[in-house]
């Protein structure tokens, strides 16, 4: 084994929460001999793993599932990802270098200002120059870059004001230092860049850190398949090697990863993230089978016809495409602020030049005094206001377990005034639950117990989670088998017992299963999909902050009903994605303001669509790709707790927008008049803009 | 003023200095795992016990 030819992969573990999940990831790993190095980043939820490259996926995973964790393998070397990440880091770096020169020049300038004068003086400001000037040729490239682009395209935005200030600014501070004058403002335009630029980056590490944690999310779709060869071997492929053509063996529980045909087996199939379709679909050879669908019964042999990007199906596909195109209309408020604050400034800095060279101050007087005007208008406090009071609040909300992908997706949550909600995933929990567990007794409960725990079958799962609340141990059973499609078989003492499909009693299409000792049927449970245990607190919750609710679903009207009464709610049944589309549409032309909360492929399109969307945390990817916000966990509460936060945020934003105002109009006259010197300046610029970051973290500890 | 020729560059050099120790901590990755930190000094190492 070389080390050299190791493999260096990323996985996902959600599930690590403490000290003692890091020692018991590294130190358990590299017990494989085939993984030589383990390390876990806590903050991501992540582990890096270096392998010998003869270990297969199902191994690795195998490896992590030993020790009690699930993983999920992380995309293949750089990507998208990876280059966003980079903009972020190179952000950093200008903050630190223009905190750096910002510091420094400081020093000099400080003593500037307590009298330093004469040849002393002028040292001063070619030093703080020699640090100055470099910085804003690096630090201020995202300025200029941005600026730029804006002009060509005609535009105009807030770093059009910016870049001209700074350059200004320097061009005249450095003929100030060279003509032995007593001002030089190049503090300013560090300090300028230094508290721009925090704001830069906080906005950008928020989008990463929600891109992390959408990145860990995304793995409902197969991320490969067990591909059986002619000679009847099996080999594990990644999703993205599948070919159409292949056939793959499915495993009761698993997720297909592919479009395809049966062409071996029967089972029962979960559509719930395809269609909202709640009850199992019975699948036999040569049925259509689509990705993303969850085996429950028994193994399939399915032929790939479709793999990769063709499977999720076409329609949806091009329908959210469409729907998209409505949201990036959006103007985020900054932008929107900008769109009068830049010809503002500049018109001010203007007529002040004009003013002053009108009342007879000469060219260079008057071209310092419009700098001043520049430099106390520059959007310092404006550049923090926005993206201080998103990180908090979106800081607040992971630690709720909301996802929040980026600053836009909370001013547009704030303004929403009508849910539309999907029901299969959504409103219930989207997975079989065990019905009236509580009625046997503490005998049966601990046979079923014993049988349940020795499968992976998504019903013995079920049964697993209803019996863990009730305070029960299994009993002794030797031998146990399990066979596909029926369930499972053991000796109990020197009677047989067995837990699976209801023998012939017409229980219909729906999900149960039976204890019976020595061929004798003890208990039969029902299974059902169950509604979250919060949801008609949190539509009524809804309510109360003035958002109306409806139910959007795919699934049949008997279904539906149920639900709708518990919760007092209306609902559309049977809806294609289609429908729920134009259903956005017709209320978004009535003036509302939709807020989408789905989970399913088919809420694909109506996600994308709806003014602001949300989606549990255990939704199809392409619907977790698709919301704005993800929720994690079986509450629903969550989804209330955003918007009321995202209301805050809008609150604490425009508190920050008003104070910035008010001091522009203190502080503009006072720049015109000619009062203000670098000094002034300096209090000015740093007061505001710890006035606004101080207001922003007031929305620490919202959440309660 | 004879003092500034020393004590201005030892200013800058330490503010240097603080700078490329940032630039270094941020490319050996000290900033990857911030939570992760606090909680590896619970971490007792394997090879330590068995010794």
């Amino acid at each position: 084994m070389s080390a050299a030819a190791l493999i260096e992969r990323d996985f996902a573990v959600p599930d690590i929460r403490c000290a003692g999940c890091i020692a018991k990831l590294e130190q358990g790993l590299v017990r494989d001999r085939r993984i030589a190095a383990a390390r876990v980043n806590f903050t991501e939820k992540r582990v890096h793993l270096s392998y010998t490259p003869d270990t297969g996926m199902p191994e690795l995973i195998g490896a992590f599932s030993n020790l009690g964790f699930e993983a999920h393998p992380i995309g293949t070397g750089p990507d998208e990802a990876g280059i966003e990440a980079e903009t972020s880091r190179e952000l950093l770096r200008a903050v630190a270098v223009s905190g750096f020169a910002m510091m420094n020049i400081m020093l000099l300038s400080v003593s500037v200002w307590s009298g330093a004068t004469g040849a002393t003086r002028d040292l001063f400001h070619w030093l703080s120059a020699a640090i100055a000037l470099p910085t804003v040729a690096y630090a201020g490239r995202p300025f200029f870059r941005s600026a730029w682009r804006a002009l060509r395209h005609g535009g105009t935005n807030m770093d059009v004001p910016i870049s001209i200030g700074v350059a200004l600014v320097c061009a005249i501070s450095l003929y100030e230092t060279a003509t032995s004058g007593p001002h030089a403002y190049f503090d300013g335009a560090a300090m300028l860049l230094f508290f721009l630029l925090c704001g830069r980056w906080l906005d950008s590490v928020m989008r990463d850190r929600a891109r992390g944690g959408v990145a860990a999310l995304l793995r409902n779709m197969g991320t490969g398949a067990m591909v059986i060869d002619d000679g009847d071997r099996s080999r594990w492929v990644d999703a993205t090697a599948l070919e159409p053509g292949m056939v793959m063996l499915v495993a009761a529980g698993e997720r297909l990863a592919a479009d395809g045909v049966i062409v071996g087996g029967e089972s029962q199939l979960d559509l719930s993230l395809l269609t909202g379709e709640s009850v199992p679909q019975n699948a036999g050879p040569d049925d259509r089978v689509h990705a993303g669908t969850l085996n429950l019964d028994a193994p399939v042999r399915v032929r790939v016809t479709a793999a990769g990007a063709d499977t999720a199906i076409a329609d949806i596909a091009r329908l959210m495409g469409e729907a998209a195109q409505g949201k990036s209309r959006y103007v985020r408020i900054a932008d929107r602020a900008a769109r009068f604050y830049a010809p503002a400034v500049h018109c001010l800095a203007l007529t002040a030049f004009a003013a002053w060279m009108i009342a007879g101050a000469g060219w260079h007087h008057s071209l310092l005094i419009a700098a001043a005007v520049l430099i106390i208008t520059c959007p310092c406090a404006l550049g923090l206001a926005v993206p201080a009071a998103q990180i908090v609040a979106a800081g607040e909300l992971m630690r709720a377990g909301v996802l929040i992908k980026d600053g836009s997706a909370l001013e547009r949550l704030a303004e929403v005034d009508r849910a539309l909600v999907d029901k299969t995933g959504t409103l219930t929990l989207g997975r079989p639950e065990a019905l009236g567990l509580e009625r046997f007794d503490d005998g049966v409960k601990s046979l079923i117990l014993a049988l349940a725990q020795a499968s992976r079958h998504p019903l013995s799962e079920a049964l697993m989670r209803g019996l863990r609340t009730s305070d029960v141990r299994p009993v002794e059973v030797t031998s146990i088998r399990e066979t596909p499609g029926f369930g499972i078989e053991a000796l109990w003492g020197d009677r047989i017992v067995t837990l699976g499909r209801p023998q012939g009693r017409g229980l219909g299409d729906a999900l149960a299963t039976e204890l019976s000792v020595d061929g004798r049927a003890v208990a039969t449970i029902g299974f059902a999909d169950r509604l979250r245990p919060d949801a008609s607190e949190a539509i009524a919750a809804l309510g109360r902050e003035g958002i109306d609710a409806m139910i959007l679903s795919g699934d049949r009207a008997e279904a539906v009903a149920p639900v709708a009464r518990e919760l007092g709610l209306t609902a559309q049944t049977g809806m294609s994605p289609h429908d729920k589309l134009a259903a956005i549409e017709r209320q978004a032309a009535q003036g509302h303001k939709v807020l989408m909360i789905g989970d399913g492929l088919n809420d694909g399109p109506a996600l994308a669509a709806g003014y602001a969307s949300m989606a549990p945390g255990s939704a199809s990817d392409v619907g977790k790709n698709a919301a704005d916000c993800i929720f994690l966990g079986d509450r629903m509460m969550p989804v209330v707790q955003t918007i009321r936060m995202a209301r805050r945020t809008q609150a604490i934003v425009r508190q920050n927008f008003i104070a910035a105002i008010g001091y522009n109009i203190i502080a503009v006259p006072l720049a015109f008049l000619g009062f203000v010197t670098p000094l002034v300046a300096a209090i000015a610029m740093s007061g505001s803009s710890l006035i606004v970051v101080g207001n922003a973290l007031r929305l620490k500890g919202t959440i309660r | 003023m004879n003092g500034l020729i020393f004590l201005i560059p030892i200013a800058l050099g330490l503010g240097l200095l603080g700078l490329a120790a940032f630039f270094w901590s941020l490319r050996k990755g000290q900033f990857d795992d911030l939570d992760g930190a606090a909680l590896r000094i619970f971490v007792e190492e394997e090879e330590g016990r068995e010794a």
